[in-house]
């Protein structure tokens, strides 16, 4: 009963093709982007000040406002550097995992590691956060850990430290760092694992017989070619750190962040122009990032 | 010069390598041959550095360099994927030993174009590896690894991956190159043709152990087990009764397919040869020459090489009795197992 249609569609490629593409198209060109586009619009609307309701009106004095206002370029700024922090330490905390799980792992070790990086990830991303809140707070198990070791000045001297630090690690922006890596880390080593995985065992062997010291085949070889890796698992990191809302207000300092500010100005405050400018902020950084990647060569070796 | 002194290798129950000895001269165009599994990679490994034997020494020059990692050896190698690093090009592939070795920017640019020009890839500098074919591809992997002017050169497979015609020109170029340079050139390979026609002298493995290192020819003419006998250049083994009644001992020997001549059954046995008598099974076209299988009883079947111009006697169809015959001196005995 199958044959006929089967026969229509050898040979018919470009036909089979576009019945295959359709669907997802349609879904991605209106759900998805129509709706991203739809958002973008919200950004140029005015707002009418003592009525609060919009007005469909061109203007960039949502803009104007977003990069005058000190306290709007401060979020900027604040999440920008935990993005960046977070994207910094991923890459180095997943690097040796993704490379053990790679290269060294024998089969039953390797599937214990991919298990255990994506084990987090199949519980609530909320109770982890709060689990999070009660592991740093002043009377948590990290206080009591140091101060067990008798460690206590070492954990008050890096409270101490100014802007990052604070009361306890639950209140500043050292434990908001500590959550954001702990929540995206596994994003970082998948990649980096699949792409360290792709490089053979051959060209390191080659680089060593070529008179390469270790470190000399990890920054000649290693590195250039798990770069599309660490570019692909960092655009995670950083876009997840920036649109994020729910860490910066469980965990840490009260300063505002980007997603929070998404989140209050579209709710409470009920100004959807605002939060659209907002949320174009993370599109336009990380559009910027994929560039200064491109431009560095990090997709070279794809 | 390189010496091997009673090295062993296990990976897990796998004996890969079981006490081999073997000295290679300097200079030296020598070859590892052997099947799959034999032993071969995992001894030009053990030069390399890339792996450490279990027991025994390897010696470089006389300095025992066993526990020295691949990157202090003067050995360098020739990867069977070639190994080159996708994200550099040619030239930079070629000249990756002088820039660990921190040599100047200028010096390496000319060096590479040296060796480059050495291969006859002289305009291919800027391409990238993934733009070559597998012929030029194994000569920037030649340059690459030649670069260090190592004592030793490795080379696993240097031509599995190519076609046969392109597979004989490199042939030709490896010897030439080889005897240019005077340096030490030591190839693994499963085709014993390659290693006859490149070697000056070949180890023959066979599960672990070097069953027997000699010149080509001493190999092809005067092999000494039943397995060297029939992986170097397929020669015929017979053993036990039949041996005994062709030779008048018990001893097995080998006979070259090419020096046996096949004959009509009638045709009376010629003085002083060694004959026996067979059903001609089936004979396969090879071109210059034919195989004929002709089963002499139960258990053997010898394979009769016959050149297809200039037989006097036109070849009896399949299936008839054939007369089987070679001189007394073209066989040769073999150990006993």
């Amino acid at each position: 009963m199958l044959r006929p249609v089967a026969t229509f569609f050898h040979g018919r490629n470009a036909f089979y093709v576009s019945l295959l593409l359709l669907p997802p198209l349609l879904w991605l060109g209106t759900v998805y982007l129509g709706s991203l586009f739809a958002l973008l619009m919200q950004s140029f609307y005015a707002i009418d000040e003592f009525t609060a309701r919009i007005v469909p009106e061109f203007t960039l004095a949502t803009y104007r406002q977003l990069v005058t206002h000190p306290a709007n370029v401060d979020i900027v700024v604040r999440t920008l550097a935990m993005a960046v922090a977070v994207t910094i330490a991923c890459g180095i905390v997943a690097f040796p995992v993704a490379n053990y799980m790679a290269r060294y792992a024998g089969p039953k070790m390797k599937a214990f590691f991919y298990v255990g990086v994506m084990l987090p990830m199949w519980t609530s991303y909320l109770v982890k956060v709060y689990a999070w809140r009660l592991i740093l707070a002043k009377q948590g198990i990290v206080s009591w850990g140091f101060t067990s070791l008798g460690a206590q000045g070492a954990l008050d001297g890096v409270l101490a430290t100014p802007v990052v630090g604070g009361p306890s690690l639950a209140s500043s922006y050292i434990g908001m760092f500590i959550v954001f890596v702990y929540m995206w880390l596994p994003f970082m080593i998948l990649p980096l694992a699949a792409a360290l995985e792709r490089v053979p065992a051959s060209l390191l062997q080659a680089s060593a017989d070529l008179g390469a010291r270790p470190g000399q085949t990890f920054r000649n070889v290693v590195l250039p070619l798990a770069l599309p890796g660490l570019a692909a698992g960092s655009v995670f990191t950083f876009s997840l750190t920036l649109g994020d809302y729910i860490i910066p207000s469980v965990v840490g300092a009260p300063g505002y962040f980007i997603g929070m500010m998404v989140y209050q100005q579209q709710g409470t405050a009920g100004n959807l122009p605002l939060a659209a400018a907002f949320s174009v902020v993370p599109i336009v950084l990380i559009s910027l990032y994929l560039a200064l990647a491109k431009r560095l060569g990090a997709f070279d070796a794809l | 010069m390189i010496e091997l002194r009673q090295v062993s290798r296990a990976f897990g129950a796998v004996v890969a390598l079981d006490r081999v000895s073997l000295t290679i001269a300097p200079g030296e165009f020598f070859a590892l041959l052997g099947p799959s599994g034999s032993g071969k990679t995992t001894c030009l490994r053990l030069i390399a550095g890339f792996d450490h034997p279990d027991h025994g020494r390897i010696l470089l020059d006389g300095e025992d360099v066993t526990d020295v990692p691949p990157f202090e050896r003067n050995v360098n190698t020739v990867f069977q994927d070639y190994a080159l690093f996708p994200h550099m090009s040619v030239a930079e592939n070629v000249a990756y030993g002088l820039r660990v070795r921190r040599v100047g920017s200028a010096e390496r640019r000319r060096r590479a174009v040296e060796m480059l020009g050495l291969v006859r890839l002289g305009d291919f500098g800027n391409r990238r590896p993934n733009q070559l074919s597998g012929g030029q591809k194994q000569r920037v992997a030649l340059a690459r690894a030649l670069i260090n002017q190592p004592r030793v050169l490795l080379l696993d497979e240097p031509l599995g991956a190519l076609d046969l015609k392109l597979r004989e020109e490199m042939q030709a170029e490896l010897k030439g190159l080889q005897q240019r340079l005077g340096i030490t050139f030591v190839f693994v390979t499963h085709d014993q043709g390659e290693a006859l026609s490149m070697a000056d002298r070949v180890a023959v493995f066979s599960q672990g152990r070097v069953e027997q290192l000699d010149t080509p020819r001493a190999l092809y003419t005067r092999p000494r087990t039943a397995f060297v006998a029939s992986f170097v250049g397929s020669a015929n083994v017979v053993a036990g009764a039949l041996a005994e009644r062709l030779t008048g001992r018990r001893e097995p020997f080998a006979i070259r397919p090419e020096l046996i001549d096949v004959l009509p059954a009638d045709v009376p046995v010629p003085s002083g040869a060694v004959s026996c008598a067979g059903t001609l099974e089936d004979v396969l076209y090879h071109g210059a020459s034919s195989r004929c299988h002709v089963r002499v009883d139960e258990q053997t079947v010898l394979a009769v090489a016959r050149a297809e111009s200039g037989a006097l006697v036109p070849l009896p169809p399949q299936g008839s009795r054939v007369l089987l015959a070679w001189r007394p001196d073209s066989s040769v005995a073999l150990e006993a197992d």
